[in-house]
């Protein structure tokens, strides 16, 4: 049973001293969760810590890799809305990479 | 006719930042305040509107966690070209902020003041925040420390606060109604759980309330930050104003939201609009009514250096600052002899401001004025508190009001400047067009030279070129051109249309 911190973790550190265990550890290019040690809370915590203070929607994965917060739940963008400002993002990128190559 | 130069404060001469006459209102702003506030002010940029044409600021940016979630800030972005609170380009260990502190301060002797302002809160990384702090009043006693919150950590950070000689906090606060909070706030970290909606902003609010009233019972100065976000908490900050002026605050900063959609903000993708600088300049000036207002901040960056106009930051990256070895002993030794010659320098203008104002009040006293409008007036300057900045170079004008009863600052804004660097312009009807935009509202640009193509595009949109007063005193120019108006009958109390007068 553990918890799991993907890349688009932003390393803002909220995480690292709440964790009841101390399975949260700094590492390049994320934090990283120590598997032996972390219990997702239980018997500590009604909301498991870094779940409850991470910024970032779907950085933290559960043991069956769900998302602790699942897109929109955090910001109130919603998913639809959010898809499109990545794909733009990504766009206005291609286009400065393009140019630069050009 | 002859007016009175309102909010007076010395030209400065040091260079950077906006280096205006009257960048805001100090005159009013401290000449009201005891001898001991002043004393803790004179020399911090962002308390004082006068300190900030002399003296430099820096942000480290030791701070990454956020205890909540503001809508305007999106903790994912990064970008080195952006100036705005919440954005930096490298986080860095409280070991590396005390080196590069102590370069900057040897580097930039006018510099008094180091804050922790971000990317996150600084009170939701105490011991990063604190550990910074510990170890400048060590090294570095001639640094004024500050720091700037959301206030949910403050009322249990008071104690270390005061350990640490901090006698300046920022307080950011958008609301003092739970309703209001609910569209500003998602959520909250409390007591271990994420509390979203209204019962989170509530509990923000109260601790918010309670630190600033501990904070002003400990004698500590506490300036209130708001983000005026139009339909949100725009009315209401009215009442913000209020409240925390009776709780003891000092002084209030309204600053516009910032949200474009490339953001990646709530707001920002939103569509959420910022204000228009005629309904900033309203609600500041509402606000007024009741406490001191700032007008001079420049919203920066959580790792911006330099006086508030510029960012030196890039000088200071810690690929730099690496190898740098720092006497400390001898650099203070300088900056000791740079702050006082910025003292005698300030002493020596203050006496001149005494003798030009009962200059102005007796020739005052016989005027028989008539009743005529107020004029909003761009001026582009480079520093020294005088006109002295082509109109093409400029990247941002300061904008003054003249009225019958004289000239104060109202604030500034940025543009692009129309010819990107060089003196030959090429395409830069782009440019035009933002500063047009930009200086909407304005009838008058003062500036040291301005170009013919320029010109007509400025005259046909309102806004009279006028480069007949470069190296002029700021004010000294705005209230000539506001005489020379009264003089055309432009000042009647309906605008009219501007024509070629100058």
């Amino acid at each position: 049973m553990a918890f799991e911190i993907l890349s688009t973790c932003v390393n803002c550190y909220a995480c690292e001293p709440l964790c009841p265990n101390q399975a949260i550890y700094q590492a390049s290019p994320h934090f990283l969760i120590d598997p032996d040690k972390c219990t997702e809370c239980i018997g500590d915590y009604l909301d498991a810590q870094c779940g409850s203070i991470c910024p970032i929607e779907g950085a933290i994965l559960d043991e069956l890799g769900r998302e602790l917060n699942p897109p929109g739940s955090l910001t109130g963008i919603s998913p639809a809305l959010l898809a499109r400002y990545q794909a733009a993002v990504e766009a206005t990128y291609q286009a400065a990479l393009e140019a630069k190559t050009a | 006719m002859e007016l009175p130069v309102l909010n007076i404060s010395p030209a400065a001469a040091s260079g950077g930042g906006c280096d205006s006459h009257a960048c805001g209102s100090t005159g009013d702003q401290l000449g009201h305040l005891p001898e001991h506030i002043r004393a803790k002010v004179h020399n911090h940029p962002c308390y004082s509107e006068q300190a900030h044409h002399y003296f430099a600021r820096m942000h480290v940016a030791v701070a990454p966690a956020c205890n909540i979630q503001c809508h305007y800030c999106n903790r994912k972005y990064d970008c080195s070209n952006e100036s705005r609170p919440g954005v930096v380009s490298e986080v860095l260990t409280p070991a590396q902020a005390v080196k590069k502190v102590m370069v900057v301060a040897a580097n930039i002797p006018q510099m008094t003041v180091l804050g922790i302002a971000g990317p996150g809160d600084p009170l939701a990384n105490p011991e990063r925040t604190f550990a910074t702090f510990r170890e400048l009043s060590k090294k570095a006693p001639d640094i004024k420390l500050c720091v700037s919150t959301n206030g949910l950590a403050l009322p249990e950070s008071i104690d270390e606060l005061c350990r640490h000689n901090i006698d300046h906090v920022t307080l950011t606060i958008n609301c003092v109604d739970p309703d209001v909070g609910a569209k500003i706030y998602p959520w909250v970290f409390w007591k271990n759980k994420r509390i979203t909606g209204r019962e989170g902003a509530a509990i923000l609010i109260a601790q918010q309330q309670k630190g600033l009233e501990m904070l002003t019972a400990r004698g500590i100065l506490v300036k209130v930050n708001s983000v005026m976000i139009p339909g949100i908490n725009d009315e209401h900050l009215v009442e913000v104003s209020k409240v925390v002026k009776a709780k003891g605050a000092f002084l209030h900063n309204v600053m516009p939201l910032i949200a474009e959609p490339e953001h990646g903000t709530f707001y920002g993708l939103m569509g959420q609009p910022g204000p228009t600088h005629e309904a900033l300049q309203k609600l500041q000036d509402a606000c007024a009514g009741d406490m001191n207002m700032m007008r001079h901040c420049r919203q920066c960056r959580a790792d911006a250096v330099g006086m508030l106009g510029e960012d030196r930051g890039q000088e200071f990256t810690l690929d730099k600052i690496e190898d740098m070895e720092i006497d400390y002993p001898a650099a203070m030794v300088k900056r000791a002899e740079v702050h006082a010659q910025i003292a005698r320098e300030l002493e020596i203008k203050e006496l001149a401001r005494t003798a030009k104002t009962e200059l102005v009040a007796i020739s005052g006293l016989k005027q028989d004025k008539a009743k005529t409008r107020p004029v909003l007036m761009a001026v582009a300057t480079k520093g020294g508190g005088v006109i002295n900045e082509h109109f093409g170079h400029a990247s941002e004008f300061l904008i003054y009001e003249a009225s019958e009863f004289g000239v104060r600052f109202i604030g500034h804004r940025k543009t692009i400047p129309y010819c990107e660097g060089g003196d030959t312009c090429g395409d830069g009807e782009s440019a035009l067009d933002v500063t047009i935009r930009e200086l909407s509202g304005c009838e008058v640009v003062l500036c040291s030279k301005v170009g013919y193509e320029p010109w007509g595009p400025l005259e046909a949109a309102g806004i009279q070129p006028n480069g007949e007063h470069a190296m002029e005193a700021i004010e000294d120019a705005v209230l000539a051109v506001y005489a020379e108006m009264d003089a055309a009958g432009k000042l009647a109390a309906k605008p009219v249309v501007q024509q070629k007068a100058a």
